[in-house]
This record gives C-alpha cells, structure tokens and sequence, in this order.
C-alpha cells in the first residue's frame, strides 16, 4: 500500500520538497475536478481570427429559425428551443438521453462587438457565429516620432 | 439536468483506432412500434457522407467522422467541448430487415429506421376451442 520510500528514515529537511511536491501534485488534482465541472448549454468554442471572435456551439437537431441570437455592447445571447420528437400512438420509448428543451446562454467577449456585421450559420448541427469587434475598439497602432 | 447529460461522453473502447483523434459516445434516442424499431443520435458535425451503419448479425455499429471541427486559420482561445468522432455499438434484441433499413442526417442528428423482420413480429395466436 505504502512505497517503501515514504517510510524510509530520513532527516526532516530531505523529507520536505517531497511533501511541499505532494501537496502541490493534490492541490492540481483538486483544483482541476473544479474545473472540469462546468457548465451551461450549449458548451461553446471560441476562436479568434483577425479581430473577430468566432464561437462555435455544438447545438444538434435545432430548428433554425427558433434560434435566437442577440448582441448588445460586448455580450452574445444564444437561446433556442430543442426539437421534441412526439411520439405516434403505439411508440414507446425505449431510451431516452437526448433533448435538453429550452437553453438561453450568454457569453462576454472582452471587446465591443460590432453587432451590425455579426454573421452566423447553422451546419450540421453546429452553430458558428463570427462576432467582428467595433472599429474604434480596434488596438491602435502609435508611431514613434 | 444534470451535468454528466450535457457534456460529452468521450469513447472508452477496448479497441484502438487508426486515426488520431478522440472519439464519443453520441446521446440516443431509441422507440419501437411494433413494426419499427427508430433510434436517433445526437452528432452535430457529420453528414450524410461521413456517417456509418453497420448492422452485422444483430451488433449495430454507428459512427461519424468530424471532418472540418476546427474554425480555418483561427486560433482557439477558450475551449469548453472537444471535437472528435463518434462510435456506439448497440445489441439489438429484436431481428431486422436489414433491406429496408432507412437513415437520414439532418442538423447533425442522424435518424435511422429499422424494420423488425416478418417473423419475429408480435402475431397474435387465435385459440381454438378444444
């Protein structure tokens, strides 16, 4: 159960990096579980391509036209309803893990967003919506004189 | 809802696969009737092109390929769900006929009908008076 190691006599001082390391390797352990705990749906991905911020969400089997998404100043809403499948008389379900109903998520990007080039689309399944930053937002560049 | 339902469930599988990439258990619906069995999978990224049926004896697999998951000459800056393929095996108890399987995607949500064979179809027995 215990390595020898642990057990073998040593003086305090050489004892001591192993457990300051120990308590460092748990408090990485424990602080991750924190971590990996999220979250709201739907999970996004977000990247950043020349200025703008494209968030990608993996949202299957919605109805475009009831996905909704709005901006103001820096924050992105995305909420939309799953399609529910209803099932015919005699259908009965024999597994059920999908569908999550209504989902509203909102998302703050650390810019200003220009909300009237805004794009998105809806393929496959998955929801990409490049979000360009406000011009005058943009980092200037300053010329040394 | 629970957390475990909106995450995605990567693949614990006893065997590896030749491209790199992880795989996941894509969440399912399964209904019957008493002619169809119907079962829907969650894959948002693949297409009619990159998914697979495969129904040997009564072992059904199901997977999808993500081909293009990544946003092109973009750099991730944050990151909440990972992107990869999609495997899950099934044992279907009832026999099929397997000519007449039928499976659409759409959105992302692969739907596949699966016809119960003539013979294992419920008949109802009339009984004779003795």
């Amino acid at each position: 159960m215990f390595t020898p190691g642990i057990w073998r006599f040593r003086r305090l001082s050489d004892t001591m990096p192993e457990m300051l390391n120990l308590q460092r390797e748990m408090n990485r352990l424990f602080s991750n579980m924190g971590q990996k705990s999220p979250q709201e749906y739907p999970a996004v991905n977000i990247w950043e391509k020349g200025g703008s911020a494209v968030i990608t969400a993996e949202l299957p089997g919605i109805d475009p036209e009831k996905l909704d998404i709005s901006v103001s100043g820096d924050t992105v809403t995305i909420s939309g309803e799953a399609l529910r499948e209803t099932l015919a008389e005699g259908e009965i379900y024999l597994r059920q893990e999908r569908g999550i109903g209504n989902f509203k998520r909102n998302i703050q990007l650390p810019f200003q967003i220009n909300a009237q080039e805004v794009e998105a689309r809806y393929e496959k399944g998955i929801l990409v919506i490049v979000l360009p930053r406000v011009k005058e937002d943009l980092p200037k560049k300053i010329k040394i004189q | 809802m629970l957390e475990k339902d909106i995450q995605k469930t990567e693949n614990v599988s006893a065997t590896e696969r030749i491209r790199n990439v992880k795989t996941f258990v894509p969440r399912v619906d399964i209904y019957e009737n008493k002619d169809s069995l119907f079962l829907l999978a969650d894959m948002p990224g693949v297409d009619e092109n990159t998914v697979d049926i495969e129904l040997e004896k009564n072992v059904l697999t199901i997977t999808g390929r993500v081909e293009n998951g990544h946003v092109k000459d973009a750099a991730m800056m944050y990151s909440e769900y990972e992107i990869g393929d999609y495997e899950r095996v099934f044992t279907l108890s009832d026999r099929i006929d397997r000519d007449k399987i039928v499976a659409t995607v759409k959105n992302g949500v692969l739907r596949l009908e699966l016809p119960k064979a003539e013979e294992v179809k419920p008949k109802k027995i009339a009984i004779k008076a003795a």
